[in-house]
């Protein structure tokens, strides 16, 4: 079964239905929330992996839609500018899933395509700009 | 045995001096000994490659015709300071651009500089009879400014602390974003490549030494801001936290954007990533001693950033080798760790700092001055008065 994952963004004030129980139950979508942060009168956002049938994503991201969320497909690699990186390490500080780590000699970034969870920490955290998200 | 000033010099004029990075130095000690290493090697060199605020440049524009005495400048919308002569400013590495905020600033008009690019050159004055323009808006760039030098007042910390974060949110520092309850950990020095580590009390390293700034040769100029060389030391005289600091100066023309490089601290602000080194001559074994120590020998303090306070608390000491292997415990927990100084380019800068000593007779300068010792001063705090309590 076809698995996407989608990049939820919540407005401010939204009454939301709990919208994981109702993909899984009205949509038959199986949802993974890799990563959510999500407070009161604050603008939200959510990494959501989706596994189901093809017509299933289409209902359940129109119900999504419905409820105020915008979705957008979520990133699927990063990049690294080699010119504008001077290797300083602070994106490793603040990835969680460590996919981002100081190699064996502590002088390389080492990335692991497979435990990134595209949640932007090391875009943000980059000094120089030199990490952005590709779809 | 113990080596001379004068002697390791005639040896670098005549191409004969043998050079080692600090950490080829430390393997040559572990597997022949100090006192071998101490006989064979001359110099030692160190790079260091963090971010350091206290940074700046010293420029002259030239005189415009008729001349303006310009009493409030920016480069690029970054202001620059105007209480100096008609034309001469000093632009700090850490001021926010007016129209970019914080992703723009002093330091990324330095790189912008650096990489030959024109910057423009906006100042108003309120006109003086010798002085009559009031307004000026132009370019420049770095090949035709009669004098730009890097002046920076505090570089190459001695040590520094490891930043972690007890509390319930993520909080954006000088050190990076610290994750919550000991989400993670971060530090910044180049431990066993760091300049004052490998010269913990100051003998070699002084006011007047010759030293590497930025790609440029250029000198210590004073002691740095909050030196303070009563930090507590370990066993071997290594300060634990941060200590020692240099005022450093060079000349910005023969710099380089390499080890030139601007930042923007998500949450915090900008400042530059600036390269140091400093090359040590191995006057005898007690200085071949602290040369061979490695990153399983130096220790940084771990400080809890979530207590926002000048006094934050101390949560014990761990080597840079646990810091670059991953992790390290605090509170009993395991923290993922991440460094913000770049080891790579800080290997770059011994590697290019040996070949300057040892192939383009780079001669070391003997301090004209010591820097202040243990003993003689610490660090003070600044007091908040009112007029009536002076």
């Amino acid at each position: 079964m076809p698995r996407k994952r989608f990049d939820l963004t919540f407005p401010p004030r939204q009454a939301t239905k709990p919208i994981t129980y109702h993909l899984a139950r009205d949509f038959d979508l199986v949802p993974n929330i890799l990563r959510a942060q999500i407070q009161p009168g604050q603008e939200g956002r959510m990494l959501l992996e989706l596994t189901g049938a093809k017509g299933d994503f289409e209902a359940g991201i129109a119900f999504l839609e419905n409820e105020g969320v915008t979705v957008k497909p979520a990133a699927t690699d990063i990049r690294l500018d080699d010119e504008l990186c001077v290797r300083c390490g602070l994106c490793t500080a603040v990835c969680r899933p460590g996919a981002l780590v100081m190699g064996e000699t502590g002088d390389e970034l080492v990335f692991d395509k497979d435990k990134c969870v595209y949640c932007e920490a090391c875009v943000v955290a980059c000094p120089r700009r030199a990490v952005t998200l590709t779809f | 045995m113990a080596k001379s000033w004068e002697e390791i010099n005639s040896r670098i004029a005549a191409g004969e001096a043998v050079v080692f990075t600090a950490e080829e130095f430390a393997e040559l000690a572990r597997d022949e000994g100090v006192s071998a290493a101490a006989k064979r090697v001359d110099v030692v060199t160190t790079g260091t490659f963090g971010p350091m605020c206290s940074s700046g440049v010293v420029l002259n524009f030239g005189h415009s015709d008729p001349p303006i005495r310009m009493s409030r400048i920016t480069l690029n919308d970054v202001e620059a300071y105007g209480g100096l002569a008609a034309v001469d400013t000093y632009l700090g590495v850490t001021q926010p651009s007016a129209s970019r905020g914080l992703e723009y600033g002093g330091a990324h008009v330095i790189e912008d500089l650096l990489r030959g690019r024109s910057v423009r050159l906006r100042a108003t004055s309120g006109g003086t009879d010798c002085y009559p323009r009031t307004e000026i808006d132009t370019w420049v760039t770095l090949e035709e400014l009669n004098q730009a030098y890097i002046f920076n007042p505090r570089n190459a910390y001695q040590n520094y602390a490891v930043a972690v974060n007890s509390g319930d949110q993520a909080i954006h520092t000088y050190l990076g974003t610290l994750l919550p309850r000991f989400g993670n950990a971060t530090y910044c020095s180049a431990g066993a490549l760091s300049p004052l580590l490998n010269d913990p009390t100051y003998r070699t390293i002084g006011v007047g030494s010759r030293i590497f700034v930025a790609g440029a040769p250029g000198f210590v100029a004073w002691e740095g801001t909050q030196h303070n060389p009563n930090q507590n030391r370990d066993e071997h005289g290594v300060p634990t936290g941060p200590a020692g600091t240099l005022a450093v100066i060079a000349d910005l023309k023969q710099a380089s954007a390499e080890y030139f490089s601007a930042g923007s601290f998500t949450g915090y602000g900008v400042s530059a990533f600036v390269g140091i080194g400093a090359p040590i001559p191995v006057l005898d074994e007690e200085i071949a001693a602290t040369l061979a120590l490695t990153d399983a020998d130096l220790t940084a303090t771990v400080i809890d950033y979530g207590v926002a306070r000048r006094s934050r608390p101390a949560l014990g000491r761990v080597t840079y080798a646990q810091l670059r292997s991953g992790s390290i415990e605090v509170e009993g927990k395991t923290v993922p760790t991440g460094p913000i100084s770049s080891l790579k380019v800080a290997r770059r800068i011994a590697a290019e700092l040996k070949s300057w000593v040892a192939e383009r007779g780079f001669t070391l300068a003997q301090p004209l001055q010591q820097l202040p010792q243990p003993g003689t001063q610490g660090v003070r705090p600044l007091e908040i008065r009112t007029e009536e309590a002076i």
